[in-house]
Order: C-alpha cells, then structure tokens, then sequence
C-alpha cells in the first residue's frame, strides 16, 4: 500500500533544520526500502496556482491555500497498513516541529472511476 | 424466508432452537462479527455475512439441532456466505481474489484460541487515533457494543443521519488508508490503550451527567460503558483497564443516590449512603487494590482509589480526607489539571477547613484558570457560605447559575441561592 507523506512547517523554522539530517532520513527509508520518491520542496513563495475555468487557463500567485504551516516536501513510502506508514512518518524530522500529513494513494490507474458531471 | 416461524408453535424443539438462535444473538454475535472482520477484512461485508448467518441459524437450527459450539457454526456461515456472495458478485474483480483467498484459507483458523483477540482487534480498531473521536465513539457503540445507529443519535442528542454518515466515514476510512485489524505491539500498546480507555470514559460521562438536556443520568450509556469495561479489562487485564473500570463501577455504584425522586442533585455529603450499592462498590475496592498492586497504575486508578475512600466512608465527615488529599497530589503529579487543583482544594477544606479550601480555589481563580468552570464558582459558593459571607456567595452562585447549562444544576444552584436569601 502506497501513502504520499506530506510534511508541513512554519517555512523559517524548516529552513532553520540542517538539511544533513533529512538527507541522513531519506537514505534510511530508502535503504529499508519504504521510500519511493522524495523531494524537498522550494519556499511557497515561488508557488503558482494553475486552475482552468470554463476553458480558460487561470494562474494566480501563491498556494492553493495560504496556511501558516506550508507544504514543504513529500515522500512517497510503500507501508504494509496505515500504522506502519504512522512509524514511517514520526521518523521524518520536520515531524518534529511541523507536522506530516499521511494520505493513503488512490489506484487510480488500477480502478479508473468514470466520473459524475456536476449538476 | 423465516423457516423457523413456520415450525414454531406447537413444535417445542423449533421453539427451544428459535430461543437459542436469539441467545446467541445476544451473547455471541458481537464475537462473531469481530471473526468476520478479521476473516473477511471488512467491516460492511462482515456485517451482512453475520446477518445470514443468523438468518442460516434461524432456517437450519429447528431442523438440524443447536449446534455444540454455536459460534463457532455462525462464523463458520457467515464466512461461507460471503464466499458466495463474492462469487456471485463480479463487480469486486480486484478485490475478489485477494478475499476470496482470505476466506477460503481461514479455515479452522476460525475456531483457533485467536478468536479471543478479534474482539480486542475490534475494539482497537474502532478506537484508532487516525479515526475522528467523536467516529470513535460511534464505532463502538455500534460495532463493539450493537447498538443501534438511531439509539447512539439519541443518547449523544445528534440527527441519527449525521451519526450514521459518522460511522460511513470512519468505515471509509478504515477500508482506504487500510487501517490495521490488529491489538497493537507492546511497544505502542500503553498509548493505543489510552485512546481506548479515553472512548470507553467519554461514554461512560455522557451517560453520568449530560452535559445538557433534562436528563441528568443516561443509565444506557453508563451501563454500556460499564460492560465495555468489563470486556477489555477481561481480554487485556491492564491495571489501568481495571482502574478505569473500578473508577466507573465506584461511581455508578451511587446512582440511585445522586438525584431526588423529582430529579434534582444530591451532593456526595448529603447522599442516602444506604441507597449505595454496597457489591458494586466492593467490585471497584477489590479492582483498585489489583491495579495499586501492579505498581504501574496511572490517572485513572488513583481516581478510583479516590471514589473508593468516598464509597467506603460511613459519612462526608468521617472520610479519610488526609487520604483524599494525598490521592490527589499523587494524581497531580502525574495529569497537571486545574480542574484536580479544584478538588483537592474542597478536600483541603474538609480536611484543615473552609478557610484553608477557599484560598487555593481563590488562588486558582486568580490565576485565570477555571473562570469560566461552573464548578469552581459553585465551590467558592459553597466555602463562602459555610464561612457565613453570604453577599460574595450568592455572587459566586450566580456566576455559576450563569455558566450552566444542565437544568437539574441549575435547580441546585437556584435552591441554594433562595436559601441564602431567607437568612
């Protein structure tokens, strides 16, 4: 079972984090095998919304919601069940002054849904 | 369809059998489903396969005979129920195979001693953290405790729609973010069973004293509290499982005390302790002793030990208060709490008197904390007119008329108020 770890801070404070420490993370979930992808994200600042409305493309600066606490980087782990995936996530260090939201992945190439129309 | 019914009557066999497919319902079907769930990974297909099964016992049993290990023969059905139902159903392509083996393999796994700890699995599963508290609650009262969607909406005062789309979510996401059907490892057991202690208590509060409405005591609730209580100190004999379920024992044992017959409250000190009941009460006493003894107890056993100082007392003034006080430092130091500063300072006062209680409650109050506590002005009332300052108590029993909202307090409260005017 894939879940995607979101992982949230207040951005000065995770930048404050020496990078060694997550870099040291990641190489040991990638060693046990756990992790699939993982990338750090830049400051939310250098964010672009893209939406497409009634055929036309809009773009507007920013996140697609202003909070606090900003996605700051994500990893992508293979867990036997959520409990593990919870394990997982309270290893990543930002977890320490931030927090990591734990979202289990659709199959969405496995179990396509066609959809409702709105309205 | 009800084979059952038709042969009932004068037949005194398929009556005996239709009386002990309802016997297992009661005792066993809660048992059963957590098998089923643990067998077929789903909590709604586990559902409908325990529905056909009871409606298997129900056509077989007058028929066949009660079976020696009736649940046993209703996990059994209800698995082979679900098999077919897989077989018949394509549309769960993906998910077929996968049950389909987990089905068939059980076997006599079914049968194994394991199926002592599917209740537990059941229990932990329904109070996992990643699911909402209120979801936690209603998952057990449902799954655990069967009780009734519409029941749990009336005894929590909800719509029974919004507590049913409760339930769907927490299924939801159970099924989705695959949360585990197991009893946690040692190492993340003591906080998980902290979650599980933490619903059986809320449940077991809403049905002491509702925080609003006319009804001060919800026994359903109490008493459902009082039986999960049971189950999970039987199957997991923690000391702090037996404090929590001597804690709710001890109070429940002063039931019948804590209200008039015209449902108004009685306060501990004024209690008819004939009313208590006295084998309820050596139940908690003798789990308390257990769970002191373990020397691992927490919160909820010093609580108990406290009710059970109250319980055993032959009257409010001659109760153990320097043991009281002593309970609560202990307590204190482990659950910092200012609503436990405010009761160890009304046994402060029974113990060295009003004067010494009402300072520390006045020290809290200025500290900022509890202002907005009903309690803690209904205290500072209480000292205030045993010291005979009967201007600031009433003003102090206003401010608690204020912030309550309980009508059976607010008749107390009311009551006292008129006495005070009289003098």
């Amino acid at each position: 079972m894939k879940y995607l770890c979101l992982v949230y801070g207040e951005e000065d404070r995770i930048s404050a984090m020496d990078d060694h420490e997550c870099l040291a993370c990641d190489a040991s979930l990638r060693a046990s095998g756990h992790c699939l992808a993982s990338e750090a994200l830049q400051p939310v600042a250098t964010a672009t919304t893209v939406r497409v409305r009634n055929g036309r493309l809009a773009v507007s600066d920013g996140p697609f919601a202003e909070t606090k606490e900003a996605l700051a980087g994500f990893y992508l782990i293979e867990a036997r069940d959520l409990n593990e995936a919870i394990q997982i996530a309270a290893r990543i260090p930002p977890a320490k002054i931030g927090c990591v939201e734990v979202r289990p992945i659709r199959p969405i190439r496995e179990q396509p849904r066609s959809g409702t129309s709105p309205g | 369809m009800n084979r059952a019914g038709d042969v009932a009557g004068p037949d005194g066999a398929a009556t005996a059998a239709q009386r002990a497919v309802e016997a297992a319902y009661r005792d066993e079907s809660r048992a059963v489903l957590a098998t089923l769930i643990r067998l077929l990974g789903d909590f709604d297909l586990a559902e409908e396969a325990l529905h056909e099964a009871f409606r298997a016992a129900l056509e077989q049993w007058p028929e066949q005979g009660v079976p020696d290990n009736p649940r046993a023969w209703l996990v059994s059905a209800g698995r082979f129920k679900a098999i077919d139902r897989v077989r018949r159903q394509a549309r769960f392509v993906a998910f077929d195979a996968d049950l389909h083996d987990r089905a068939a393999d059980a076997g006599d796994d079914a049968e194994a001693p394991d199926i002592h700890d599917d209740r537990l699995r059941l229990i932990f599963t329904c109070c996992h953290p990643a699911l909402a508290p209120d979801a936690q609650v209603a998952l057990t009262l449902r799954e655990v405790c069967g009780l009734a969607t519409e029941e749990i909406a009336a005894a929590f005062l909800v719509p029974a729609p919004t507590l049913a789309q409760r339930i769907v979510r927490a299924k939801a996401k159970i099924r989705e973010a695959r949360i585990p059907y197991e009893v946690p490892a040692a190492a993340e057991l003591s906080a998980r069973l902290d979650a599980v202690l933490r619903v059986i208590y809320l449940v077991f509060n809403e049905g002491y004293a509702a925080s609003t409405g006319a009804t001060l005591l919800r026994h359903d609730l109490a008493g459902e509290a009082i039986r999960l209580g049971r189950l999970l100190a039987a199957l997991l004999p923690e000391p702090e499982a037996m404090g929590l379920l001597a804690l709710m024992l001890l109070h429940d044992a002063r039931r019948a005390a804590r209200t008039s017959p015209d449902g108004d409250v009685v306060l501990l000190e004024d209690q008819d302790r004939a009313l208590w009941d006295r084998a309820q009460i050596a139940e908690g006493a003798a789990l308390v002793e257990r769970a002191l003894a373990s020397r691992r107890f927490g919160a909820y056993t010093l609580q108990a030990a406290i009710a059970a100082v109250h319980a055993q007392a032959p009257s409010a003034d001659r109760t153990d208060w320097r043991e009281i006080v002593g309970l609560y430092d202990a307590l204190l130091e482990r659950e910092p709490s200012p609503v436990i500063e405010l009761n160890r300072a009304v046994a402060v006062a029974m113990r060295d008197g009003a004067p010494a209680g009402l300072a520390l409650v006045e020290a809290l109050l200025a500290r900022g904390a509890l202002l907005e506590y009903r309690f803690a002005h209904a205290a500072r009332a209480d000292l205030l007119r045993r010291l005979g300052r009967n201007d600031e108590a009433r003003a102090a029993y206003r401010r608690a008329l204020e912030l309550t909202k309980q009508d059976a307090e607010r008749r107390f409260l009311e009551r006292r108020l008129a006495e005070l005017a009289a003098r």
